[in-house]
């Protein structure tokens, strides 16, 4: 067994173990952890297959980001999870029956999958081996891909502003600052008191 | 260059971890908090196979797409999160069961 071939399998079974762990842990901050570990390990599964750039954006975004909101999330959330984990196995035959049918498929699919040889190296965007990773990326992603790119970038804007509008909330017993109120004070509602020492208003 | 591992290893882990990520829909029904993070696994899955074949077709747009993929789901995570928030804030308890508010 060669070594990128023993980390493959060392990285895979930690993923698989992990997610099997998000999906049947007791407690959602142990699934989040899981979920991180995850994440970890499939980015190394991500180096293997040559997209370094990728798998160092899965740490950043998903364990950096993702991660960690759904950790503050859980944690933020007064949550009964015993209450929500009662009646936990009643879909459970409906999802094993729907999860093997849904796996024997995947699996004959990827078995049976057959790539005639001339098809590699045909593709839209061949990838040339003597250039980083990243710098390949980063020169199809500003000039071919510029459009998607900005799409991206609006997707993310119109999350960000919808996550403010969703969860933004005025407490009506909550004092703020209201500048221009501030500023249309005048000097006839204030009164300069000279207070004696020791005694107090 | 040949690729070291073959497409098929890679294909075998996305399907398991497909397949782990729908089986925790159904198993965790009522918590919307694990059901997010199943739906976060599916999305590796694919871009597991994203990379995969833009690994072995030797083809950049493979790993440009799974970038999209990662942004949406970011976005989603967020979203869904947020939407998570205010419906614990209504409710005071997250179970999907609760909602149907806009049954009408």
């Amino acid at each position: 067994m060669t070594l990128p071939l023993f980390f493959f399998y060392l990285f895979s079974a930690i993923v698989v173990a992990s997610a099997i762990m998000v999906i049947s842990s007791r407690n959602p901050v142990h699934s989040v952890l899981f979920l991180i570990l995850a994440f970890v390990n499939a980015a190394g599964i991500f180096m293997l297959a040559g997209a370094e750039f990728l798998a160092l954006i899965l740490i950043v975004v998903y364990v950096g980001a993702v991660a960690v909101l759904f950790l503050f999330v859980v944690m933020m959330l007064d949550v009964d999870f015993g209450e929500l984990r009662k009646g936990i196995l009643q879909y459970a035959p409906v999802g094993i029956v729907v999860g093997i049918i849904l796996l024997l498929e995947l699996l004959l699919v990827a078995g049976s999958a057959f790539l005639v040889p001339e098809a590699a190296g045909t593709g839209v965007l061949p990838i040339d081996r003597g250039v980083e990773n990243t710098r390949a990326l980063g020169q199809v992603l500003y000039t071919n891909y510029i459009y998607l790119f900005q799409a991206c970038g609006l997707v993310l804007l119109v999350a960000m502003i919808g996550a403010i509008v969703l969860t933004l909330r005025h407490k009506p017993n909550v004092k703020r600052q209201d500048i221009a109120k501030q500023v249309a004070r005048t000097k006839a509602g204030i009164e300069v008191v000279k207070v004696e020492s020791g005694k107090g208003l | 260059m040949t690729p070291v591992i073959g497409l098929g290893h890679f294909l075998t882990v996305a399907a398991i971890l497909f397949t782990i990520g729908v089986f925790g829909i159904f198993l965790n029904r009522k918590n919307i908090i694990v059901i997010l993070m199943s739906v976060e696994l599916i999305l590796l899955a694919v871009n597991i196979n994203f990379v995969a074949f833009s690994n072995h077709l030797g083809d950049l747009v493979g790993q440009v797409f799974a970038l999209l993929i990662l942004t949406v789901a970011a976005a989603e995570a967020a979203i869904g999160l947020a939407i998570l928030v205010i419906f614990f804030r209504n409710r005071g308890s997250i179970a999907v069961d609760d909602v149907n508010m806009m049954k009408g």
